[in-house]
């Protein structure tokens, strides 16, 4: 008896404890000094340390890009590797500030989960790779198919709905961890790999032989994946979102982190209210921030298409096509509301 | 009366002040530990439950009865993504007592083998033994998991190069598939054959004691107590007309299809534990045996014993005493292992569950309810043993 309550304390303890973080984030984040943000364990592209340990990529430029934002400084940064499965409770517990790890917007997570999104930094959809020597040309093909996803995503739940809808049998193997889906993957554990398609590049190009495999025309789910933060902190909500739009409207303006000084001149009064420059403008102290957050964000860290080329498209091994990521003006989905 | 003489002065004392009272200050400062105690649950209990009230994330075990929308590979029971998140746990229970089980089994017997074998005269036995635990005790059962699974994966074919067995089994990285059973119509005729056939061994045997005992003649009892267990239910078996028909695997386009499949996750995970702890259980043995005192096997020896009779009716027995309690923690640190399952991605109940704790967010009672099984578990096993162990206990006359 007595070892059931000190099992059931030491858990509530752990979840407890933890989870004492208070309301305010922002001002927690500037009495520490750096945003602890959460990020993949390893996907290419997207989160990963490089040779020398330092972390790269897509989601680890938007956790520069609210540090940048916050403090002016794009390095006072910390990044907490989060499991598919770990996401979730270091963001509920106050563990991480901001969830930045290719995690999917749904209404659950929104709502049961306690969460909130807004901002979406990459609009993916969940599909398929298949060694080239199976000959596959369709998902619909793969009636009794071994395959392999990671566990507690959005994914494992797409898999089970499309093949059940499509009437098809298939035996899932599951892992919890990434690498352990890659490896056996590799190993022939199972026939197809299952992810989203920006994780399905990011994993071929890890592979030994990345000829071999081929990826499926299918997209079977909307996949928006964008930085989360808990609720109940509004001010913290509209700092990570807006600092999102604040990359996208950089963009728009063709403002990058080569030409963001002389840019400064300009006469175009939406660019100056968007850098700070006009004259008595409350756009970032009222976010809670200095009236040079955008400027400061762009300096760190680039524009969204800078970041986007940089870490995933053509200025990467990975060679993501823009797609329904281009800008609104240009037949994409990324479109950032006025800033003024 | 010296006893007495010693205490007088403290009960003496003890009517003019109750600080000094013994048994006083003994039941105060157990009250006091028990208050700090339920003060420190309580106060983590509501600190939790602000904190989830302030986060707005759902409460409560509702939760279990929802539709879970994940598949699991490998289940005992029927389960799809249209089942509950309840079953899903249940899926993952099943499976680990299915590991648990088995492994403890296999542990065991692996054990006594390699413990006797480390006190055998031959040389070579006897080294072979030791280094068999020496080298599993010394490291980490993660490990032996994964050497297990990516040895399974690296030296199995696939599917389509599958190793053909006789009988339609087929061996590859997908595991062992073989032909399953479907027990037609009538089938009910064998379990029911069974019993009574062991019923009736029972009471042949009974007879045969007795018959033995009045008249000094033996008969065959092991021949013909399995003659009638096992032709029992053969003989009711054809009477139904062989209710039974096997669905044979066949060669899909990606993997076999049909038949009965044992999983790689399974049969690593089953191999590591059982060998590991297998490697603790022989210590345990060795030391058991140890344990006996010389001077009953010389005893035995003495009286003209074999060998092989002083082992099984002298040493065994006695040593059982000394073994029993420590293989029970052996017996709960292998369910216990079996968690690291979840590295491999083999569906036990830290699996599942921790899936579908992701999938609801509701880390709290997922872990309430982990904990709880676990602990379950682990308490029956412990009860169990201790009956056992008072079974088997030197009855002193």
């Amino acid at each position: 008896m007595k070892k059931t309550l000190l099992s059931a304390a030491f858990g509530a303890a752990v979840l407890g404890f933890a989870s004492a973080a208070s309301a305010a984030t922002l001002d927690d984040v500037k009495a520490k000094g750096f945003v602890q943000c959460g990020v993949n364990t390893g996907l290419a592209g997207f989160a990963q340390p490089d040779s020398a340990g330092a972390w790269k990529g897509f989601d680890v430029d938007f956790c520069k890009a609210v540090a940048a934002a916050v403090f002016g400084d794009a390095t006072k940064v910390k990044y907490t590797p989060t499991t598919a499965q770990s996401r979730f409770t270091a963001l509920q517990s106050g563990e991480v500030d901001v969830l930045a790890r290719n995690t999917t917007w749904t209404i659950s997570r929104d709502t049961a989960l306690g969460f909130n999104f807004r901002y979406v930094n990459y609009y993916d959809g969940q599909g398929f790779m298949v060694p080239k020597s199976l000959n596959v040309k369709s998902a619909l093909e793969l009636s009794g198919a071994a395959v392999c996803v990671q566990s507690g995503t959005t994914t494992e739940l797409n898999l089970a709905d499309y093949f059940k809808s499509n009437n098809l049998q298939y035996n899932p193997v599951v892992f919890e961890k990434l690498e352990e889906v890659n490896a056996a993957y590799q190993a022939g554990r199972c026939d197809v790999y299952t992810t989203d398609q920006s994780g399905l590049y990011a994993t071929r190009l890890a592979l030994s032989n990345p000829d071999e495999h081929v990826i499926l025309p299918e997209i079977i789910s909307k996949e928006p994946l964008g930085p989360a933060v808990r609720q109940g902190d509004d001010k913290w909500f509209d700092i990570v979102s807006w600092t999102g739009y604040a990359l996208v409207q950089a963009e728009e303006f063709g403002i990058t982190q080569a030409n963001i000084d002389e840019m400064k001149n300009s006469t175009n009064p939406d660019i100056r209210r968007f850098l700070g420059t006009e004259k008595d403008t409350k756009v970032g102290t009222d976010l809670g921030l200095t009236n040079e957050w955008a400027y400061n964000i762009v300096k760190g860290v680039g524009n969204y298409g800078d970041v986007f080329e940089r870490n995933i498209g053509s200025g990467s091994p990975l060679k993501i096509a823009r797609g329904l990521n281009a800008l609104w003006s240009k037949g994409g989905l990324q479109f950032a509301p006025p800033i003024r | 009366m010296t006893d007495n003489s010693i205490r007088a002065p403290a009960t003496k004392r003890a009517s003019t002040s109750l600080i000094y009272d013994p048994k006083a200050r003994s039941i105060f400062f157990q009250v006091l530990t028990l208050v700090i105690l339920v003060a420190l649950v309580w106060s983590i209990a509501h600190n939790v439950s602000v904190n989830l009230a302030r986060s707005n994330t759902a409460t409560g075990f509702g939760f279990l009865a929802g539709r879970s929308g994940f598949d699991i590979g490998q289940s005992l029971i029927a389960y799809t993504s249209d089942s509950t998140y309840g079953r899903a746990i249940l899926v993952g229970f099943l499976n680990t007592m299915m590991v648990a089980v088995t492994g403890i089994i296999t542990a065991t017997i692996v054990g006594f083998i390699i413990g006797i074998g480390r006190l055998s005269k031959n040389w070579l036995i006897a080294k072979l033994c030791t280094v068999y635990v020496e080298v599993f005790r010394n490291i980490p059962p993660l490990l032996v998991i994964f050497f297990w699974y990516s040895g399974v994966l690296a030296i199995l074919p696939q599917p389509r190069d599958a190793i053909q067995g006789p009988l339609s089994t087929f061996l590859s990285n997908r595991g062992l598939t073989f032909p399953a059973t479907i027990w037609g119509e009538g089938a009910w005729i064998l379990p029911v054959a069974i019993l009574v056939g062991i019923v009736v061994a029972f009471v042949f045997r009974t007879w045969s004691v007795k018959r033995q005992m009045a008249t000094g003649q033996q008969l065959p009892n092991g021949w013909i107590s399995a003659a009638i267990i096992i032709g029992l239910p053969l003989l009711g078996f054809i009477a139904m007309g062989s209710p039974l028909t096997f669905d044979y695997p066949v060669e899909g386009r990606f993997n076999l299809s049909g038949g009965a499949n044992i999983r790689p996750e399974f049969v690593a995970l089953y191999l590591a534990l059982s060998l590991y702890t297998a490697a603790f259980i022989a210590e345990i043995i060795r030391a058991g045996i140890k344990g006996v005192g010389k001077g009953q096997t010389e005893a035995a020896a003495a009286l003209g014993v074999q060998p092989g009779k002083i082992t099984r009716l002298v040493v065994v027995p006695q040593a059982f005493r000394i073994i029993i309690p420590p293989l029970t923690s052996q017996y709960l640190n292998l369910t216990k292992n079996s968690s690291l399952g979840v590295a491999i991605g083999f569906p036990e109940l830290f699996s599942t569950g921790s899936t579908s704790l992701n999938q609801t967010g509701q880390a709290v009672e997922m872990i309430t309810i982990m904990l709880t099984i676990y602990l379950s578990i682990s308490i029956a096993t412990s009860l169990f043993m201790n009956w056992f162990n008072a079974k088997m206990a030197l009855v002193e006359r």
